[in-house]
């Protein structure tokens, strides 16, 4: 060991004693042979060349000398690596060309799979989650009772199941929703998971800390113990000992901290996070028969299977919904619900509303896919056109004595040099484009929180496509060139006069390029103007402005008569406000998700219509203008006839042609809503209602104070001339002062909208980036080949112009080059997009996938670019000067 | 039929070892008492030669010095170790084995039934 590193620093520090050494030794042989073959009669310099014929090359010897040095594959590595660095120097066009490329191209899709990957394919981080299954209605239940999110059984459902299946070692729910801690108008919000008794235990978590919850945390109301998940217990209650006792009040009860998940637990939606565990209870009054608030979940026996498991339950249904039928429904109703029928899913992969990205994001997916395909064939190209130009260099070299896997290997180490600085800023653009992608999917309240784990799998995919791109194109005219005799490479100068082969190649992956590009910028076209037009869409009521506030009086201790008049007394409040020009209480704020209906009934046509209780003042605060009939007064009190108002399609619907004032609707009944009739006194125009995409349902409006069922909250939409922080610090300043105890929460509602349309915005962002970047990479690609065209047939050019050739016409000689291949991909690349967008259809609002606007303006801005990129490289030509071109060889 | 021979790979540094220890030479020198040796049937190519020689040296086999030739010209001169004097008979040994147990198995006669 001592001795190798010994030689290692000799050979390193006295090389160039060595070279001289070997240098003098070798020729003084050939001196000694010459001097012979003088001695037997040769003229001294005709000696002296058939000594150095015999010999053969001084350098080879030298080199294969140097070669058994220890630290010889040091030297070489270092001095292949400056040179290579060198020459990639040389070429800044190039090399940041290539990089970039090669960054972006490795960078996109990476990000892209990451979140595809932690979105859809993670796992739930339980014990064997393959064992895990869900059960569900099928077809889900229509929308019957009150849903709450991941809202598929009611707790009597899942008492009744517990109590009767065979298949499942056990089952469990669980709810999530977002309440309240503390009290008061200081409560805060927090994302709580509640669970029975037996979900940890099922689940097979393990305590970070203390302990987790057991069935007998959930055996009586109120609940006394809560655990928290490892992000609250650090962020919030800074990662505090649990033996200090830790309590606070939880949606109005008072828990203990006993105990902690760990970091990799997020619950069971996937990309959600939750901050404390509850445990379920059973309320004195008993369960609500028709609040689908859980999921079920269960560990399926070693024998049974998700289909095994599902016939069980589809038989033990009938008797199971018989026993939990809600009361106070109609018979129609009823008899829905007692026709559900369960079945059994698995449910390995968890739960997620992500999963409504999943379409954008595999098209995403596709879309980087693509710009990797146009990223290579730019390398490709690129790569192709610079080993060819070195011919002659790697000739000189062969010639002076290197040895063919020497000049190979140089060319390899350059390539991988190219590969890796782009592989490793390609992998940290991987990092900051994630982070962006999941900023982008958050809204202001929904703030996704996923792990990105750097997943090796993808990035080594990406990684070796790119990089092997990189190498195979980079040394592969190399090896060619290298088996040729050095002599005749020198010759033609590294010229490809007659290189049909190589030409058609480089022609091809233009050609490729084009059409693929083609693809991105139609894509992109249409993602953006989509998008645009749901921007820009009008919901039928006044955005700006506009401030959306959550009122809740559940602590103050209103006995429940008071509710209404109370509800009355905060909009009153919040309309004194200075800057608020007007305000008006309702039961549900417009396009934020939720949703409130009725089965209606005129005359014999019955069907579900939209329900929303509203002060006064709602249609002028939301900027509705009343088209028919009157809007509600006043007069309109809680002892007054039962009136409406209800929008156009609710007219189109039950009445078609005849005039709604004056006739009545009748709702059917339900529990807490009894079946009342209504008159109705008013038509607004179609206003948009949980979501912009939807279709306009019927809408009827009723007077805040005849509403049946009030809870203890109210909603206030508000306009004011301020903005909204100024609106909502001084409408919440005032009502803390005199109701400490109300809750009150503000948002913007434009700013509410913008977030409904976030999975359109990330499309169209991400897509006009690649459309973008997949054009600039065609231009450079485009220039490139044209370039290396121009520089090939510098000698032909020379002569033409001697001859006589006007720049125009050797410009235009090269244009139509350019030309043919781009008239091919486009009209490939149409023909792919006409195919290709069809899969977009659903995710496209107010556009036709086909829409020939878009295709002409993405053709044209393709020829545009092309032609420009053609051009620049054609214009070197026209500037070459005829005796230079003439002399190069 | 050719005087000459086709080299093995491997006995050129065997011939070297050879050729050194019947007295220090340099390269031009082993290259001549090589061919002597062997009566012109063995013609090294000359490039091998050097190589050759800087393996040797590195594995301590041949011992390098620089002298001065008979025409006045600056040499370097080759001559074994006792390393490289042990490797040559373990080679010569080896080669003669070889040689032998060859000859008897090209010798074989059909079997006299």
């Amino acid at each position: 060991m001592f001795s190798y590193l010994r030689q290692l620093f000799s050979s390193l520090f006295h090389r160039a004693q060595l070279d001289a050494d070997l240098d003098e030794e070798l020729r003084a042989h050939i001196a000694r042979h010459a001097d012979d073959l003088q001695r037997s009669g040769l003229p001294r310099s005709e000696a002296e060349r058939q000594a150095r014929i015999a010999f053969g090359s001084p350098g080879k010897a030298k080199e294969q000398c140097r070669e058994q040095l220890p630290a010889f594959w040091l030297e070489t590595l270092y001095a292949d690596i400056r040179f290579g660095l060198r020459m990639l120097r040389k070429n800044p066009t190039f090399t940041t060309t290539a990089i970039l490329t090669l960054a972006l191209g490795i960078g996109a899709n990476t990000a892209i799979f990451q979140l595809l990957d932690a979105i859809r394919l993670r796992t739930l981080p339980v014990q064997d989650p393959q064992q895990l299954a869900e059960i569900r209605i099928i077809g889900g239940n229509n929308g019957l009772g009150i849903n709450e999110q991941y809202g598929q059984l009611t707790r009597p459902l899942w008492q009744a199941l517990r109590e009767h299946q065979q298949s499942f070692s056990d089952v469990l729910a669980w709810g999530v929703n977002q309440r309240y801690i503390g009290q008061g108008a200081d409560m805060r919000r927090f994302k709580g998971l509640w669970v029975t008794g037996n979900f940890f235990q099922i689940l097979g978590v393990q305590p970070w800390r203390g302990r987790l919850l057991l069935p007998e945390d959930a055996s009586s109301c109120p609940i006394t113990h809560a655990v928290v998940s490892y992000g609250y217990w650090q962020n919030v209650l800074g990662g505090r000992d649990l033996s200090e006792g830790i309590k606070f009040v939880a949606d109005g009860d008072l828990v203990e901290v006993v105990g902690v998940t760990p970091p990799k637990f997020f619950g069971v939606v996937v990309g959600d996070y939750f901050d404390i565990a509850l445990p379920f209870c059973v309320p004195p009054g008993g369960l609500q028969r028709n609040l689908f608030d859980v999921s079920v979940m269960g560990r399926l026996k070693p024998h049974s299977t998700v289909s095994s498991a599902s016939a069980e339950l589809a038989a033990l249904s009938p008797g199971l919904f018989e026993a939990t039928a809600p009361p106070g429904y109609g018979p129609d109703d009823t008899k829905t619900y007692k026709n559900f029928r369960l079945a059994v899913y698995p449910a390995a992969v968890g739960v997620s509303e992500l999963r409504q990205y999943d379409r954008s994001l595999y098209l995403l997916l596709g879309i980087t896919g693509l710009v990797l395909l146009i990223a290579c064939a730019n390398l490709a190209n690129l790569m192709l056109a610079r080993a060819s130009a070195r011919q002659s260099e790697i000739a000189v070299r062969l010639a002076l004595g290197a040895t063919r896997a020497r000049v190979i290997r140089q060319l390899l180490l350059e390539s991988a040099l190219l590969a890796a600085v782009g592989a490793a800023i390609g992998v940290g653009l991987a990092q900051v484009l994630g982070r962006l992608l999941i900023r982008e999917i958050s809204t202001q309240e929904n703030h996704v929180s996923l792990v990105l784990v750097a997943d090796w799998c993808v990035l080594l995919f990406v990684s070796t496509a790119t990089v092997l791109t990189c190498i195979v194109f980079g040394t592969a005219p190399a090896l060619r060139a290298t088996s040729t005799q050095p002599l005749d490479a020198m010759k033609s100068g590294g010229r490809v006069s007659a290189g049909h082969d190589r030409l058609t190649f480089q022609q091809f992956m233009t050609v490729t390029q084009i059409a693929i590009s083609l693809v991105l910028l139609v894509g992109a076209l249409l993602f953006v103007r989509s998008f645009r037009n749901l921007m820009t869409m009008d919901p039928g009521m006044r955005e700006r402005g506009v401030t959306a506030a959550f009122l809740g009086f559940w602590q103050s201790h209103i006995p429940k008569e008071r509710w209404l008049e109370f509800r009355h007394e905060l909009l009153q409040q919040v309309q004194a406000v200075p800057g608020v020009l007007s305000a008006a209480n309702t039961t549900n704020v417009p396009l934020s998700g939720q949703s409130w209906s009725h089965s209606v009934q005129v005359g014999s046509h019955q069907d579900p219509s939209k329900f929303t209780w509203v002060s006064a003042d709602y249609f002028t605060t939301m900027g509705i203008p009343i088209r028919q009939g009157r809007a509600f007064s006043p007069e309109d009190t809680a002892s007054s006839p039962r009136v409406a108002v209800v929008n156009a399609t609710f007219v189109r619907n039950f009445f078609g042609d005849a005039n709604p004032i004056g006739q009545t609707l009748r709702t059917i009944a339900e529990p807490d809503y009894p079946s009342t009739v209504y008159q109705i006194v008013g038509v607004i125009p179609d206003t948009r209602y949980s979501a912009l995409r939807e279709p306009i349902p019927p809408m009827a409006f009723a007077p805040a104070t005849q509403c049946p069922s009030p809870g203890p909250w109210t909603a206030v939409m508000i306009h004011s001339n301020i903005p909204t922080a100024t609106v909502a610090a001084a409408a919440k300043a005032r009502l803390k002062e005199k109701y400490p105890d109300v809750l009150a929460e503000f948002f913007d509602f434009q700013a509410g909208i913008q977030d409904s349309l976030i999975e359109e915005r990330l499309m169209a962002t991400f897509s006009g980036f690649f459309g973008v970047l997949a054009a600039l990479l065609t231009m450079i690609g485009v220039y490139g080949v044209i370039s290396y065209l121009v520089a090939a047939r510098r000698n032909e050019i020379g002569i033409r112009m001697a001859l006589g050739a006007t720049r125009l016409n050797v410009v235009s000689l090269f244009l139509r080059q350019a030309l043919l291949a781009l008239a091919l991909g486009i009209l490939i690349g149409t023909l792919l997009a006409l195919v290709a967008t069809r899969g977009a259809a659903t995710l496209l609002y107010g556009l036709h996938p086909n829409d020939p606007l878009t295709f002409i303006v993405a053709i044209a801005l393709l020829i545009f670019i092309a032609l420009l990129g053609s051009l620049l490289a054609a214009r070197r030509a026209a500037t070459i000067d005829p005796m230079i071109a003439l002399r190069y060889e | 039929m050719s005087t000459q021979a086709d080299l093995l790979p491997g006995t050129l540094d065997l011939l070297i070892l050879k050729a050194v220890s019947l007295g220090s030479l340099h390269g031009y020198g082993i290259l001549l008492r090589i061919e002597q040796i062997s009566r012109g049937a063995l013609l090294i190519e000359q490039g091998a030669l050097y190589p050759a020689l800087f393996r040797l040296v590195r594995q301590g086999l041949l011992k390098a010095s620089w002298g001065t030739s008979d025409n006045n010209r600056r040499a370097k001169y080759y001559e074994l170790t006792s390393a490289g004097r042990k490797r040559l008979r373990e080679e010569h040994e080896g080669w003669n084995r070889l040689v032998a147990a060859m000859g008897s198995a090209l010798a074989a006669e059909p079997e006299q039934s």
